[in-house]
């Protein structure tokens, strides 16, 4: 590792303990990695000092010191307590904890409330963007191209590299706290520019256009090419930012893309040259009828029940106008009342959807639009639920897994319906 | 008894035994593990229901959420963690979780331990030296399937 004098200057703890523990952290992750530097950074998004029931009791011997001891021990895995210090650069905290109204409608007690106010507060008070998303794009943190940023939620990474051409590899929880108090982050991966270009081609021969679609092939894309580089060429429509973040929320599920070009549309693929590069052994793979048809199989195949008992939207957090076609769907019809509705979105939109008059639809017809969290997130269903609906191919492939319960998969359209039914009775593919 | 030995690159330092727990599927974190239990949970995977605790862990790599590093160093805490980490992909996900288990972790090795390595073998991973030394009983091979696993030589 080559160190600059500023970092050999946090790592000899002449920036205070706090600092040495983060660099020393650092340094060890760099080597793992195989880095041989550090990038600046001045935008994290991470989750620092958050915490679940497990780390809650395992730190529960640091009462009145717990959120540094979480801090200290956990984020920095440190062998001692140290002091933490504000946020040196730009970081925002994603998603986590529960719903700041509704979070008695989310299985939470009081006094885990409690705890998830106050870790909230930790979190303002060392100068954390509390944003409370995993769409920080959406709730006001936009890097630009070419930032080298830390971000963790491999949706929001997916969607930065990519839509926003800015550069972070997937961070996790104890380099994104790091990164926070130091402003370092290892420069290996996808902060290299010849580390960008694409590894896989794949051809669109079926025409994809809704956002179901574009959820379908991310889940596609990520299964085949797993943590590589795909490529898209083909037939296929512009893709607006939902189309993207549901696209790469799949990709980034069923397989670990962190990066994904698509010809004539992302910032870093002008041409199949440019997103290729020098890059020669490329693959080549096809999403056709098949292959559409086997995703959404695939998709559907945890679940056999037409009752559901409940449908989520709002993985990734819904967008202002993901809300606003909720809103038009529901109005003047009621929810089934075998079936419970949950959105999810961010503070942020939700604040302009509160004063637009959507959040009253939804309430109305007898949703609830809830912010902070997500039912894999926060494990959280309604009593009873057997059954879910979900417009999303990231919740689908997770909430099962995390919950056992099953789950359908289809479009916003064929859930809001079975949230008015009760049924599961999707359109044709 | 036969023994092969790999060389390849230190990921984190550190010395461990122990029986080898072989998957060609990469290992997902958040939403695909138990951590606390110590086992794989992910609905398509092929260790689903199994345990990694007190194993060496061989794999293509990691998968899946940025919560891989925090879910594998609660299993530290929770004493679910595997004993060493064998793997071939180099991610952000796996570098640090190996860091936060605090395991001897190797790489890069100069032959693909996928096909070297059985779920069952005896391996020693040197994280210092960035070596991994199987040992294959044949004989027993034969009479023993490889998830039951069989004690040390």
């Amino acid at each position: 590792m080559k160190l600059t004098k500023g970092e050999r200057a946090m790592l000899d703890g002449r920036e205070g303990k706090a600092r040495q523990k983060a660099m020393d952290l650092l340094v060890r992750y760099a080597e793992a990695l195989g880095a041989e530097r550090f990038v600046d950074t001045n935008n994290v998004a991470g989750v620092p000092g958050s915490a679940n029931p497990f780390l809650q009791n395992y730190y529960s011997r640091f009462a009145g010191s717990e959120y540094d001891a979480i801090f200290s021990y956990f984020d920095l895995d440190a062998d001692e307590l140290v002091d933490v210090p504000p946020a040196l650069v730009h970081t925002c905290h994603l998603q986590g904890g529960v719903d700041p109204e509704h979070w008695d409608t989310l299985g939470a007690k009081p006094e885990v409330f409690k705890i998830y106010r106050d870790r909230e507060a930790f979190a303002a008070n060392h100068g954390v963007q509390i944003l409370k998303t995993c769409t920080p794009y959406l709730a006001g943190n936009v890097p630009v191209k070419g930032e080298h940023c830390a971000w963790m939620e491999s949706s929001a990474v997916v969607y930065g590299n990519s839509v926003l051409g800015a550069r972070t590899n997937t961070e996790g929880r104890e380099s994104t706290s790091a990164a926070m108090i130091t402003g370092k982050i290892p420069d290996w991966g996808l902060h290299r520019t010849q580390k960008r270009l694409g590894t896989h081609r794949i051809e669109v021969e079926h025409t994809v256009e809704s956002v179901m679609d574009w959820g379908m092939l991310g889940y596609f894309v990520g299964d085949v090419v797993q943590e590589h580089i795909p490529v898209l060429t083909g037939n296929y429509s512009q893709p607006d930012l939902v189309r993207h973040k549901h696209f790469g929320a799949a990709a980034a599920s069923s397989g670990g893309i962190e990066l994904y070009h698509i010809v004539g549309v992302t910032p870093e693929a002008a041409t199949l040259e440019t997103a290729f590069g020098a890059n020669t052994s490329i693959e080549s793979l096809a999403y056709g009828r098949a292959e559409r048809r086997r995703t959404y199989d695939q998709l559907n195949a945890n679940a056999h029940d037409p009752d559901v008992d409940y449908v989520m939207l709002g993985c990734p957090h819904a967008a202002f106008e993901q809300i606003q076609e909720v809103a038009a769907l529901l109005d003047g019809r009621r929810v089934s009342g075998n079936c419970r509705l949950w959105i999810f979105t961010s503070r942020a939109v939700k604040e302009i959807a509160d004063r637009e008059g959507h959040t009253r639809i939804i309430t109305d017809a007898g949703g609830v639009l809830m912010t902070d969290t997500c039912s894999a997130f926060a494990q959280a269903l309604p009593p009873g639920t057997k059954v879910a609906a979900l417009d999303s191919a990231k919740q689908v492939h997770y909430l099962p897994a995390i919950m056992g319960i099953q789950a359908w998969f289809g479009s916003t359209r064929d859930c809001i319906n079975t949230a008015i039914t009760g049924r599961w009775n999707p359109e044709e593919l | 008894m036969e023994t092969i030995v790999l060389r390849g690159r230190s990921v984190v330092p550190g010395w461990a035994e122990g029986e080898a727990l072989v998957t060609r599927d990469a290992v997902p974190g958040w939403g695909g593990v138990n951590p606390v239990q110590g086992i794989i949970t992910e609905t398509r995977h092929e260790l689903r229901g199994q345990s990694f605790k007190d194993k060496v862990l061989v794999c293509r790599g990691a998968k899946g959420s940025s919560g891989w590093s925090a879910m594998y160093h609660i299993a530290r805490l929770a004493g679910t963690a595997p004993k060493a980490l064998i793997f071939n992909e180099m991610t952000t996900k796996v570098a640090l979780g190996a860091v936060v288990m605090r395991i001897p972790s190797v790489t890069d090795l100069d032959r693909d331990p996928l096909e070297i390595i059985e779920t069952g073998d005896w391996v020693i991973v040197d994280g210092d030296k960035g070596t991994v030394e199987v040992q294959k009983d044949r004989t027993s091979a034969t009479s023993f399937r490889p998830e039951r696993g069989r004690s040390r030589p």
